[in-house]
């Protein structure tokens, strides 16, 4: 085990090498650069902002430049927010988008399971039909509708919170309330789901009926055997859940105005501010692969039947 | 029983959260805060770094150059000098400077203005903007472009309180110009105390009316009046926020619900129910939206062909029907302004479009080849678009397709003349025609469309070197009539309104003005 974990880890290097490198030269094909504007800017004025930022040098030595400051830990300078540099910039807004999407993981796991498992004790009545319905709008409508129509319902129309904003603001903790439930729709929707499906499977099984004609309690067969084996489907889609936190943020952070690195993987692609995409990409890449490794570590743990060489 | 629970604590979290929003509110609202949705996350707080319209709203707070603008008229009113005089040549502007400090006390003198121009001019500081200052000052076209060192560069502080600066020709708006950030004094001693950080608060050191309190990327930038401003008399708000978001609809549902008192701004499609609200306020706006013709493409590298298709144009209808917010159909590139009278362009019925269009070889737009309409992402340019597309077809009898470009990518198209018809607005950098007309000389860098013509350039590089007056106006319309009445090198298609959400009733010192400057230092609540 513990030589997997460290395999494992030695592989997300070369990953990373390609990710950064597939990057740096994929944004450099799109047209336009990060100093164009409406005001194409005399050829002078292009050739010294070019020159400060070394975009006059050959992309190869570009690439060396860029590579070398990574391993160093400077991501750069980012060329539309000239104040500060990446490393600034990322520090500054990806805690914002890990609070929001711990808080939706947090919430859709556990109203997500207790769901499911409510579903699935009470297989068939009004109550299953109830979850499952709502679970089938969570996964059906997409968060970008869900996010403005909860603006226009609850701030616009009832006027109780406001449309957008972050809880260290004017507004406080309240503005939690419709990013979160908008990033988690979908995933409290896969897992009640998920978790319901499982649940009724091992209900059925052999060792759950042992336990009942031992005379265990409900409580105890409920807890400590369905639910173990119940959650595995869980556990494992957790890794693309938290991708599609991190994705959804993006979504998200732009209708509610949150300050997290979503927008600015938006707002950096748009601008061609090369450093910023590839800081953003990197951390994403980061993070991802990080969480695919605790997911399968998790799963060796949840179920003894794996095992890793 | 849990779900009652559950059920029972999101409806308390609900309720919790309005009174708790509502009240804050209320109590902010008392110390006169103004909040205000600035669009998009300032790019930098170092004016020698900025080329944004966001941006210069956050400068009028922060920052002060020798002149500042009156918030209804847009003149120049006094800032950091006192007075002004001009020699008899209308070049050397001598400019009298007032006793005052930055923020930390350290006083601003005439030695602060030569060294913050020649650090905007200085081709290491690469600044955006600098060419504003390269075209007006004698000697800083050189310095900036690596030619000649900064002595060349014609300003100079005759003593603590008197700075010259020499210009390459009379420019009648010269002294606004100055109002401009491309113009504004940085603290270079707290610079060299922290380069690479004076922007942020803890290091901020300013000469505006405010100083810098906060700065949260992508969430707010806050300021509170500065305690060493010479005028913090007329200073009356207690705190300014700043909040952007690009998405206009964020925005604009932040004014609609009262989580900001100023929109700049207001989204295409929701134009119609808010021209019936009492706080929208529109005004002319010094600004221009025209159709560039790629003049070496074919079928618009025929002048007969580029009139038709202007003549083919409905543009009372654009303005009324689509547009809707007050527009003015265009004809000339320069708007009217004081003193200058703007070409009169080209108009005709759609016959006389027909009828070119014939001599030009294509009868009844027989033959014509299919033309391209360029334009980047956005509902009010796409409308634009469908509108001409639909009127050159019923018209003129030619067919078009849109092409539709992400920013910078239409930018790049843009630059490079890859285009046959591409949208495009220009708004003045100060209020003078040349402001409208000097891009399009030959071979500049602005000129996607490649236009050129000897009597154009011939008109505005005299126009360039004249004194202020009637004379300079009708060189600076000869070449206008060349351009657009003759040549028709652009199509004009309407003169900008400035759009604005804001209470009057309750904000005062705030008036809607053609250049949309507003200084924060004259808002205060009613």
């Amino acid at each position: 085990m513990t030589r997997y974990i460290i395999r494992r880890f030695l592989g997300l290097f070369p990953t990373l090498l390609i990710i950064i490198t597939i990057s740096f030269f994929i944004i450099r094909i799109a047209p336009g650069g990060p100093f164009d504007s409406e005001k194409t800017l005399p050829k002078q004025i292009m050739e010294n902002i070019e020159k400060k930022y070394h975009l006059d040098e050959p992309l190869l030595k570009q690439y060396a430049r860029y590579m070398i400051s990574v391993m160093r830990g400077d991501l750069g300078p980012s060329y539309r927010y000239k104040d500060q540099d990446v490393n600034y910039y990322i520090g500054k807004s990806l805690p914002n988008s890990l609070i929001l999407g711990s808080i939706a993981m947090t919430i859709s796991l556990v109203l997500g399971i207790l769901a499911g498992m409510i579903s699935a004790l009470r297989q068939n009545t009004w109550v299953d039909y109830l979850v499952m319905s709502v679970a089938i709008i969570g996964i059906t409508i997409p968060l970008f509708v869900i996010g403005p129509v909860l603006v226009y319902i609850f701030a616009m129309k009832l006027g109780w919170l406001p449309t957008s904003g972050w809880f260290t603001g004017r507004y406080g903790w309240v503005t939690l309330i419709m990013p979160v439930i908008t990033l988690s729709a979908d995933k409290f929707a896969y897992i009640a789901r998920l978790s319901r499906a499982s649940i009724l499977e091992i209900l059925r099984s052999d060792y759950i009926r042992t336990a009942r004609a031992k005379g265990l309690k409900n409580s105890t067969i409920l807890f400590k055997h369905v639910l173990k084996g119940g959650l595995l489907p869980v556990v494992s889609y957790l890794g693309p859940a938290f991708s599609a936190v991190l994705t959804g943020s993006i979504v998200v952070e732009t209708v509610f105005r949150v300050p997290g690195l979503g927008k600015f993987f938006v707002q950096s692609a748009l601008n061609r501010d090369y450093t910023l995409i590839l800081g953003t990409v990197i951390v994403y890449s980061v993070i991802l692969i990080i969480m695919n490794f605790v997911v399968d570590i998790i799963y060796a743990y949840l179920d003894p039947r794996i095992s890793y060489k | 029983m849990m779900k009652k629970i559950l059920f029972l604590f999101l409806i308390l979290l609900v309720v919790a959260g309005s009174v708790f929003a509502g009240g804050k509110k209320e109590a902010a609202k008392e110390k006169a805060e103004f909040l205000v949705w600035n669009q998009a996350e300032p790019q930098s707080l170092d004016w020698h770094q900025i080329e944004g319209v966001p941006e210069h709203r956050i400068y009028y707070s922060l920052g002060e150059g020798l002149v500042t603008s009156d918030p209804d008229t847009a003149e120049p009113l006094p800032g950091v000098a006192e007075s002004w005089d001009v020699d008899s040549s209308g070049l050397i502007y001598t400019f009298h400077l007032r006793k005052t400090t930055w923020s930390d006390g350290v006083p601003i003198t005439a030695k602060t203005f030569v060294d913050s121009w020649l650090r905007v001019l200085n081709p290491e500081t690469a600044a955006p903007y600098a060419w504003f200052p390269a075209d007006v000052i004698a000697g800083a076209a050189a310095y900036n472009s690596g030619e000649a060192g900064p002595e060349s560069v014609k300003i100079k502080a005759v003593d603590d309180s008197t700075f010259q600066v020499e210009l390459v020709g009379a420019m009648p708006a010269i002294v606004s110009a100055f109002s401009h950030y491309a113009f504004a004094i940085v603290p270079t001693h707290a610079i060299a105390k922290n380069p690479d950080s004076w922007t942020q608060p803890e290091n901020y050191v300013g000469n505006g009316p405010f100083v810098l309190e906060s700065w949260e990327p992508q969430d707010k930038l806050t300021v509170v009046p500065n305690d060493k401003y010479w005028d913090k008399k007329t200073v009356k708000l207690d705190r300014i926020v700043y909040i952007p978001t690009d998405d206009d609809n964020v925005g604009f549902n932040m004014y609609l619900n009262g989580e900001v008192d100023w929109a700049p701004e207001v989204p295409l499609a929701q134009l119609e129910s808010v021209k019936l609200m009492d706080d929208y306020v529109v005004a002319p706006y010094l600004g221009v939206y025209y159709y560039i013709f790629q003049v070496e493409k074919e079928p618009v590298n025929d002048v007969r062909v580029r009139k038709a298709l202007s003549m083919g144009l409905d543009r009372d209808t654009l303005v009324k029907k689509v547009t809707g917010a007050g527009e003015t159909a265009a004809y000339s590139m320069v708007p009217p302004m004081a003193g200058y009278k703007p070409t009169p362009g080209v108009k005709g019925t759609i016959d006389d479009a027909k009828k070119l269009l014939a001599e030009a070889g294509y009868p009844g737009g027989k033959g014509f080849p299919e033309i391209e309409i360029l334009y980047n992402t956005s509902d009010r340019h796409l409308k634009i678009a469908e509108f001409v597309q639909e009127q050159w077809e019923k018209n003129l009898g030619i067919k078009c397709t849109l092409v539709n470009q992400e920013w910078k990518t239409y930018l790049d198209t843009r630059k490079q003349g890859e285009f046959m018809v591409a949208r495009a607005g220009w708004i003045a950098d100060y209020p003078d025609p040349s402001t409208f007309l000097e891009m399009f000389g030959s071979g500049k860098a602005m000129n996607g469309g490649k236009y050129s013509n000897k009597i154009f350039d011939e008109n505005m590089e005299a126009a360039a070197r004249m004194a202020p007056g009637p004379e300079r106006f009708a060189k600076l319309r000869k070449a206008e009539d060349v351009f657009i009445t003759e040549d028709h090198g652009v199509m004009p298609i309407y003169h900008y309104v400035s759009q604005s959400m804001i209470d009057t009733n309750k904000w005062g010192g705030w008036y809607p003005n053609a250049m949309d400057w507003h200084p924060t230092k004259f808002i205060y609540k009613k």
